[in-house]
């Protein structure tokens, strides 16, 4: 599974570094580097509401504080 | 409000425009031979001698906003026949001389090159004179000039000479491509190679960014330029004119400052090695100290080179205030990452080909560094980014940086630390006076720039360079 997270600068200011943080700490904490490939890129050219997520081919907008909850319904459950 | 500093720069500008006109059209072939007609139009010249010399030298700027003389390595060229062949005979007496009783220019000068004639006015015997500047010092009357040549006084590296034919000669082996002498030549002789209609190539192929994404690399000292507009229109207008996102280039200095700082306490001496004038510097005049340069790549190519990572297929152009950065792009290091380096005076020249009037434009975002990696835009902030990186990583070494900004303070730093008396470990060098937001390739030159560059970096979302870099660090283990 691939999940990459928006780095550019209107999702930087809206969190990106927190939603990385959150998702790497999760991923650990259930061991599932191996399964899951983390990676950034600078803009998806889909700017909205909150960071711009991709799982595969699945388009989300992730916040610092729903991080956990789109960890647990999108990775978690589906790898 | 002025977009920029001289006449020259404008007529640069609007051969520029001109020619990115007709290669977004694709006419550039079909058109480029009436490209100084369309600039003098008229019969009445207003530059040199008559509108046909205008018209030819004209004729040379558009060669060099196509990529200049392919022959010629070096970024900067001359053209010759702009050239004014300028008075370079030193020091002259001239008629200011009242032919007073005091002779202090005699009694000063110690070659004896100082003669008066039966009206007592001072004379200068050139076979004797070793050009010391004495004579015109003492002179209470400010009699005594120096002639030298704009560029010649403006090349602190001396790489400028002057060929049999009276015209100014850049000697490629000693040329550090800081572009001061295109800066100072008052008629615009001198030019650096532009490289725009690779841009226009790389963003009309790529389909809207569906064949591959075109990435704008800007540097942190557009945040003194543009000032007619605001820093978020610009960036509106890059993506306006088809670049997929902007990203800073001061992202890639945080990078930067973070290794080096470690690799300063590992070492425990190193000169910067961000400016490529400064490193080019460096390795023809003091061979011996090219071992100090930092390892570290510069801001530009450390953010191009992840930025490639990412994504395999990213075309790369950087936009920032400086001709040497064009030199950088051409080697081995750099080539791989960065596909296309342009000037602001370039991107003024790329807006208003697509009648993007920025000013009109909504404010897009753009912030992805850290305080610290903006401030690399002026004298002191690199040293001031490794202090604070030191810190950050909590390495006890205590630095004792040499702020060096102008080629003429870098050389004296460089020479203390070749006879091992520098008191200082480490030697910020930039060619610029007053570091980047003293480049040749700005649109303009003030006092209020350095104020812009540290109001810029106090905007920053991130606060230290720790926070900037953890988001690529966490994504790739290898930052």
């Amino acid at each position: 599974m691939k999940v990459t997270v928006c780095i550019g600068s209107s999702c930087h200011i809206k969190g990106s570094r927190q939603v990385v943080e959150g998702l790497k700490k999760l991923i650990a904490e259930n061991n599932l580097g191996n399964k899951v490939e983390l990676g950034g890129t600078f803009c998806m050219g889909k700017c909205s509401q909150y960071v711009s997520v991709t799982v595969d081919d699945n388009f989300f907008t992730v916040s610092p504080e729903t991080v956990e909850n789109f960890f647990n319904t999108e990775i978690l459950a589906k790898v | 409000m002025r977009k920029f500093d001289t006449k020259v720069q404008h007529l640069k500008y609007k051969v520029l425009r001109e020619v990115a006109k007709q290669a977004w059209a694709g006419t550039l072939l079909e058109n480029v031979l009436d490209i100084p007609k369309l600039i003098v139009p008229g019969k009445t010249p207003t530059m040199r001698c008559c509108v046909y010399k205008e018209r030819a030298i004209l004729a040379e700027r558009v060669k060099i906003a196509m990529g200049g003389d392919k022959d010629n390595p070096n970024v900067i060229q001359v053209i010759d026949i702009a050239c004014d062949e300028c008075p370079a005979s030193g020091y002259e007496v001239t008629d200011s001389c009242r032919g007073c009783l005091a002779h202090r220019c005699e009694d000063v000068c110690k070659k004896g090159a100082i003669s008066f004639d039966h009206n007592h006015v001072a004379h200068i015997d050139k076979s004797k004179c070793v050009e010391c500047g004495m004579c015109a010092t003492v002179c209470p009357y400010s009699a005594i000039v120096n002639r030298k040549r704009p560029c010649q006084l403006a090349c602190k590296v001396k790489a400028i000479s002057i060929t049999e034919s009276n015209a100014a000669a850049i000697d490629n082996e000693n040329c550090i491509q800081c572009g001061a002498c295109v800066y100072q030549c008052p008629f615009g002789a001198i030019s650096d190679k532009s490289f725009i209609l690779d841009a226009i190539d790389l963003l009309k192929n790529s389909n809207g960014n569906k064949d591959y994404k075109v990435y704008a690399v800007v540097a942190p000292s557009i945040s003194s330029q543009f000032s007619y507009a605001k820093l978020g229109q610009v960036i509106t207008g890059l993506k306006e004119m088809g670049f997929y996102t902007v990203i800073e280039a001061a992202l890639g200095a945080d990078m930067v400052a973070q290794a080096e700082s470690r690799e300063l306490a590992e070492k425990g001496f190193l000169t910067s090695s961000c400016c490529p004038a400064f490193v080019r510097y460096i390795k023809k005049a003091f061979p011996k100290l090219e071992e100090y340069v930092s390892h570290n790549p510069s801001p530009m190519v450390a953010l191009a080179k992840y930025l490639k990572k990412t994504d395999p297929s990213a075309k790369v152009i950087f936009i920032g205030p400086c001709t040497a950065k064009k030199g950088e792009a051409q080697l081995e290091s750099a080539k791989p990452f960065v596909d296309v380096v342009l000037t602001f005076e370039e991107l003024q020249a790329l807006f208003d080909s697509k009648d993007i009037n920025i000013t009109e434009l909504a404010e897009d975002v753009l912030d992805n560094a850290s305080y610290f990696g903006r401030i690399f835009a002026r004298s002191g902030g690199l040293s001031d980014a490794v202090v604070q990186a030191l810190k950050e990583q909590e390495i006890d070494y205590q630095v004792n940086p040499v702020v060096c900004d102008g080629i003429e303070a870098c050389k004296k730093a460089l020479l203390l630390k070749s006879r091992n008396v520098l008191q200082g470990n480490f030697i910020e060098g930039m060619a610029c006076v007053g570091g980047c937001i003293g480049g040749a390739g700005c649109l303009t030159h003030g006092a209020k720039d350095k104020a812009e560059v540290d109001k810029y970096g106090r905007e920053a979302f991130e606060k230290t360079i720790g926070d900037a870099v953890a988001v690529l660090q966490l994504i790739d283990d290898s930052i």
